[in-house]
């Protein structure tokens, strides 16, 4: 018997974000991005709040991110999602200030740091993928 | 653009503050709060009920999250059958004091003559004793069924329901860039809890060592249980009027030498592009835009501390030190004290003398500024003061004077 999943509080699922909470289904990190000027937007909106052109896609990014800030969460703010875990703001490379909120898994709270080098792993939980990102291997 | 040379603000003043009971788990309904609230600042100003023409409040009612309000301008207004020319609540303002400055807006323009402004929590009961994981979206509220939207969606899924978590990740970043420690941020909590010792309306009062704070639980990293501020129940109520109303009044009113309102940034906890410092940098940097004072005239500051990271963050902003300066200036708490470079949270703050969220500082700085604050008066009286609510995307500061 494996031991039951932490709870997780999942998102409403609409066609404006649904690229990037099903991306996971095919491994893939997808933002918004602008066919006119390349800029990528997040969270998603109609405009591109760059040019303010109309046509955005939805496009992959790498997968690849730096820890831009974190925190070890220590409150039990959910009777099933136990603390410690790791909350972070990971940065992407593909633009400066391209950034999402995440939890950082698969090694212990002690070994996270601000400009730790970490890629996205997906956890499918219902009809959602989460992205969460875990260390590069050293 | 150029922005305007007047300075509107200028023709507003506060003429009368009001708090009602203050505790935790008082267990009195919010509108009966807020009533006491009201009414004493209407005395307080000198006027009657029939004098009040405007209203404003933050966040308005809402029934969610518990205890976050509960007390709308409907309620205000039925309940002591106003007159009203003009009214306004609603949460999206920048910070709770937005709603002052909606109201100063009010009176520049002439819309109204004296709004009554107020801010009611019961966070303390609503909670109960039942804690606060009983209040978190999508958890104890909302439960399994609820799915998060708007902003909530791009944090719920990973754990993080609380501006703890927020603020911790802002705190985390101005840690690493600046080498701030957390004996360092200990000096806020400190410091309000020796103020909150004068403070006979304060939640809590006992001494706190720095061992104490450093030996307490976490929350979130590198916040720690005495960096957040303690639910409580209790309405702040405060009278903005026109100034050319001073001759009807009790005594001179708080001259409202200039405020700021700006959010220049994304709107957004994890998208603002300078996660140390946010909204508050360009609240503080309009509002010295509108004036010739600077720094070196305050007499005393109240700043928001529902995390004491937050205070940090303000003294940087408004100038009373440079940005990633917070840390050493904070060292040994002296510089905050009072008698210090900037008294700093004189009645408690939220993190000692309760979260009345963001009201609580404005009615601080109005009665030092009156010389009325008791045990805990500053010397002087002072004669400029900062009353400054909000963190994260979300801000707002008033540079009060009693300057004739």
């Amino acid at each position: 018997m494996t031991a039951a999943r932490p709870f997780r509080v999942l998102p409403a699922i609409t066609p404006e974000n649904e690229h990037f909470w099903l991306g996971g289904a095919e491994d893939q990190l997808r933002f918004l991005r602008c066919v006119d000027c390349r800029y990528w937007v997040h969270p998603p909106q109609p405009v591109c709040p760059a040019c303010l052109g109309r046509s955005l896609g939805a496009e992959a990014v790498s997968g690849r991110g730096t820890v831009h800030t974190f925190t070890v969460n220590w409150q039990p703010w959910y009777p099933d999602l136990d603390p410690p875990y790791v909350v972070a703001i990971v940065a992407l490379p593909e633009q400066e200030g391209l950034r999402l909120t995440t939890n950082i898994v698969g090694c212990e709270p002690d070994d996270v740091t601000i400009g730790l080098a970490v890629h996205v792993t997906f956890e499918e939980y219902d009809d959602v993928w989460l992205p969460f990102f875990t260390p590069e291997p050293a | 653009m150029e922005r305007s040379s007047e300075i509107g603000e200028r023709r507003a003043v506060i003429s009368g503050v009001g708090q009602s009971q203050i505790g935790r788990r008082i267990y009195r309904h919010p509108l009966d709060l807020t009533l006491e609230a009201s009414l004493r600042a209407i005395e307080d100003a000198g006027l009657t009920r029939a004098d009040i023409d405007g209203l404003a409040t933050y966040p308005g009612n809402m029934d969610v999250p518990p205890g976050f309000s509960g007390v709308g301008i409907t309620d205000v207004h039925d309940a002591l059958r106003l007159e009203l020319n003009w009214f306004a609540g609603g949460l999206e303002a920048p910070g709770q004091l937005g709603s002052v400055a909606n109201a100063i807006a009010a009176v520049a323009t002439g819309l109204a003559n004296h709004v009554l402004c107020f801010r009611t929590v019961w966070e303390a009961s609503a909670q109960g004793d039942k804690g606060r994981a009983s209040v978190t979206m999508g958890g104890g509220l909302g439960g399994g069924r609820y799915r998060a939207t708007s902003f909530m969606q791009w944090t719920l899924p990973f754990g993080a329901p609380s501006a703890a978590n927020w603020i911790g990740m802002m705190a985390q970043r101005h840690f690493h860039e600046f080498g701030t420690t957390r004996e360092q941020l200990a000096q806020i909590a400190l410091n309000g809890r020796r103020n909150a010792a004068r403070n006979p309306n304060a939640i809590y009062r006992d001494p706190m060592t720095v061992d104490d704070y450093l030996g307490v639980r976490m929350v979130s990293t590198p916040l720690c249980l005495y960096d957040c501020d303690v639910p409580a129940d209790g309405s702040t109520a405060v009278i903005v009027s026109r100034a050319d109303a001073a001759p009807d009044l009790r005594r001179p009113p708080v001259r409202i030498e200039a405020i700021g309102t700006a959010l220049r940034g994304r709107p957004s906890w994890d998208q603002f592009d300078d996660l140390t410092t946010m909204a508050v940098r360009d609240a503080a940097a309009m509002m010295w835009e509108r004036t010739d004072l600077r720094p070196a005239d305050v007499d005393v500051a109240e700043l928001y501390d529902g995390f004491s990271f937050i205070t940090l963050c303000w003294l940087e902003a408004l100038g009373f030190c440079g940005h990633g300066e917070g840390g050493p200036f904070l060292e040994g708490g002296h510089r905050i004290a009072p008698g210090g470079d900037i008294p700093v949270n004189t009645h408690g703050g939220q993190l000692s003398a309760g979260r009345l969220h963001g009201y609580g500082f404005l009615h601080e700085a109005c009665v030092q500024l009156w010389g009325e604050a008791g045990e805990r008066q500053l010397a002087g009286p002072p004669e400029v003061a900062i009353a400054a609510a909000g963190g994260g995307p979300l801000a707002a500061s008033l540079l009060l004077t009693t300057y004739r």
